[in-house]
């Protein structure tokens, strides 16, 4: 009788365990800065991703009903030992099927180098903008929606140029970022006959900037071109080229745009003109309807929601969640030919996918994958007029 | 002449303004942490966050007197609310003394224990400001800006380079040599001044001719935090204010002391002016310059920058070493570190 009663038992168990394995349940990772120094935004990013798993596991449309759910981790955006333990656990404890993140550029290397791409883990990151990314070894399984800086300092020439200045002085903030966006920048900038008179790094949160100031105006420039951060030391940099004269006109790349500037600086900064990530698209406008509680208008939301998408689309493409099969389909999924998918429609993409058509998923940040799997770039050209920021056009 | 002159305005308005304000900032920090170190003999790691908790209590008065309606019409209103700040501060720093230092005092506890409680009154003199006016940047400078704007400038004197002084720079120079002048007058001439003097030179012959050791103490505490609200305050008009800056101006402050020599209030300033002068000087480039005073086919077409701006925290650091090496007790003889 005992026997009987343990077989049973063990039976039940099996079965059961054979049962979850039909079903498949399976979980992916958000792998952001839920704190550090873009806390802020990740506010905004982790629960546009969130909502994307949530919509999709709703519908039962993924993989005939498989239900997703989302698992956070921290990268802290400057710690790259913390990310890389924190993303460890994601894989081989909470055995994720994809990672939407990381973002920061420097944390997003150290983690795909050291724990995903041994592992096989796809990660689709919606904010890590560093140039080293497009060529970094990743055998295909990194991929990211936003835009890498190389091509916003194309975008930046372009905008220079078309304003008239062939002379300009650029100064970064000494990171990843900083030194990426200035080098892309001065590159296409030389390319396209301009002239870059010095090229100087400023050191975050220092006490006084008289000595950059100083090189910089010595150096001259018609404008200044200020690839650092909005409440560090772009700010410092901006104020004391104004109170000595050095400079009267800015290039404020996306770290230094926000309304907090004009409001900190002053009618001074009037004239002064840049670009931000950003598109007019009708899916842009769709999320920020469909989000509740988040705001999707902040920076990098949207690319969030469509790294999240995408991950789940490219599943239903590929007819698996294994990371090493349905890699291949994510650029399939993302660009033409076919159906056009916005936010708020994946059950619909998941439908016609599943019926064998074809979908071309634009999603809430206009997304188009080129070279090694990164977002083509939109951005919001913008000038300061009368104290405020205002948009001149898209680019 | 003409060229000359140019030359001159360039360097002023790039170099001399800048680093003079920036000394003077930095001089009335050192002289704070300077007497600390003189008088209770220890390195006083808060004396950063000091700054910024008593610069706070001055904002947050200043946003009150401006909801008033007063102000010092071309002066920044902060210095009415100077004051405020001050006695708050002074409050502050006096009831962490009572609480944390005083324990230490009564053990006779080595200076390294001593230094290493102020690390801990730093952190949480830090969360404090930050969870009472938080991380953000605060301006609150008003009246008029400038005394003299470069484009102004330009016009008046016809010469093509321009000089500007801000408000907050005149004011910061002008307040550094009053409070200079009151400190060293206090010190030499009255009564409290010269039993904290006896007391910094030898506690135990001090203590038998009868000073009374905690009026020495709650003095030396008070003025360091007048010094750290007013340098603070100063430093908040002509930047901005922000906690995680005042974290990080300690550093300089620190070289400042120590290149001029601890516990020599003389030193401290001196020791200001060659961090700030040489960490400006060193990274500036001389292209424009030389452009005025150089026949043309002398020049390369370079930037005539001795090292870029990257390095001019190692110029400080590279300064405070050779100090230590040659003259380990400061340019004026401290008390050795």
């Amino acid at each position: 009788m005992k026997k009987l009663v343990l077989s049973s038992a063990i039976a039940v168990g099996l079965s059961t365990v054979a049962s979850s394995a039909v079903a498949e349940d399976i979980s992916l990772g958000v792998f952001l800065g839920l704190t550090g120094p873009i806390e802020s935004l990740v506010a905004n990013m982790a629960p546009a991703a969130e909502q994307a798993i949530a919509e999709v596991s709703d519908s039962g449309k993924l993989l005939d009903g498989t239900k997703v759910t989302a698992i956070r981790a921290d990268t802290t955006c400057v710690d790259a030992a913390a990310a890389t333990a924190a993303i460890e656990r994601l894989i081989t404890s909470d055995k994720v099927s994809g990672v939407v993140g990381g973002d920061c550029s420097g944390v997003t290397t150290a983690a795909l180098t050291n724990v995903a791409l041994p592992n096989g883990m796809v990660m689709i990151s919606p904010s890590a903008t560093s140039p080293a990314l497009s060529t970094v070894e990743d055998n295909g399984l990194f991929f990211r929606t936003a835009p890498s800086d190389a091509r916003q300092g194309v975008v930046m020439k372009d905008i220079i140029m078309d304003k008239g200045y062939k002379e300009v002085a650029i100064t970064y903030t000494n990171n990843d970022y900083g030194k990426g966006l200035a080098d892309a920048f001065q590159t296409a900038f030389e390319e396209a006959g301009g002239s870059v008179t010095i090229s100087a790094a400023h050191e975050d949160g220092k006490a006084d900037y008289a000595a950059e100031v100083g090189a910089l105006a010595s150096a001259g420039g018609e404008v200044l071109v200020v690839a650092g951060y909005i409440d560090q030391g772009g700010k410092g940099i901006i104020q004391g080229s104004l109170d000595t004269g050095a400079f009267d006109t800015f290039v404020l790349p996306d770290g230094m745009v926000g309304d907090a500037l004009p409001a900190a600086i002053g009618p001074d900064l009037n004239g002064s003109f840049g670009q931000a990530p950003g598109t007019d698209s009708e899916g842009a406008g769709k999320l920020v309807e469909m989000a509740s509680g988040y705001d999707a208008s902040s920076p990098f939301a949207a690319e969030s929601y469509d790294a999240a998408a995408l991950i789940m689309l490219a599943m239903q493409a590929a007819g698996s969640t294994d990371p090493n099969k349905y890699k291949d389909k994510v650029m399939e999924v993302a660009n033409a030919p076919g159906e056009k998918i916005l936010p708020g429609e994946l059950a619909k993409g998941l439908e016609i996918i599943a019926g064998g058509g074809d979908i071309d998923y634009v999603g809430a940040s206009n997304v188009e994958l080129i070279g090694a799997g990164e977002s083509a770039g939109n951005y919001r050209e913008i000038e300061i007029k009368d104290g405020a920021l205002s948009t001149v056009g898209y680019r | 002449m003409e060229d000359f002159l140019n030359a001159f305005a360039l360097l002023s308005n790039f170099v001399l303004v800048p680093a003079i304000a920036y000394g003077s900032q930095l001089a009335l920090g050192a002289l704070g942490v300077t007497l600390v170190f003189g008088i209770l003999r220890f390195s006083n790691f808060a004396h950063g966050d000091t700054m910024a908790f008593g610069t706070m209590f001055t904002i947050l008065a200043t946003w009150w007197l401006q909801s008033l309606g007063v102000n010092l019409g071309p002066l920044p209103t902060a210095l009415l609310a100077l004051p405020v700040g001050i006695l708050v501060c002074a409050i502050y720093v006096l009831i962490c003394d009572r609480m944390v230092y005083k324990f230490y005092r009564k053990q006779k506890a080595d200076p390294v224990i001593y230094l290493i409680a102020s690390v801990g009154v730093m952190f949480v003199t830090n969360g404090i400001v930050r969870f009472i006016i938080g991380p953000d940047d605060q301006n609150f400078s008003d009246g008029q800006r400038f005394i003299i704007k470069a484009r102004d400038f330009k016009t008046m004197t016809g010469l093509s380079e321009g000089i500007s002084i801000k408000v907050s720079q005149g004011l910061t120079v002008v307040t550094v040599i009053i409070v200079v002048t009151a400190l060293f007058w206090f010190l030499n001439k009255t009564r409290t001044g010269k039993s904290m003097r006896a007391y910094s030179d030898n506690e135990d012959l001090a203590l038998l001719s009868g000073i009374n050791p905690d009026k020495v103490v709650a003095v030396t505490w008070i003025l360091a935090a007048a010094l750290a609200t007013i340098a603070g305050t100063l430093y908040g008009l002509d930047k901005s204010f922000k906690p995680f800056t005042y974290f990080q101006l300690l550093l300089p402050i620190f070289a400042s002391a120590i290149v001029g020599g601890l516990g020599n209030p003389l030193g401290a300033i001196a020791g200001a002016f060659v961090i700030a002068f040489s960490e400006i000087m060193v990274t500036y480039a001389y292209k424009r310059f030389a452009g005025y005073l150089l026949p043309e086919e002398w020049l390369s077409g370079g930037l005539l920058q001795l090292l870029s701006t990257d390095y001019k925290f190692a110029v400080s650091f590279i300064i405070l070493l050779l100090v230590l090496l040659f003259r380990p007790t400061g340019i004026f003889k401290g008390t050795g570190v």
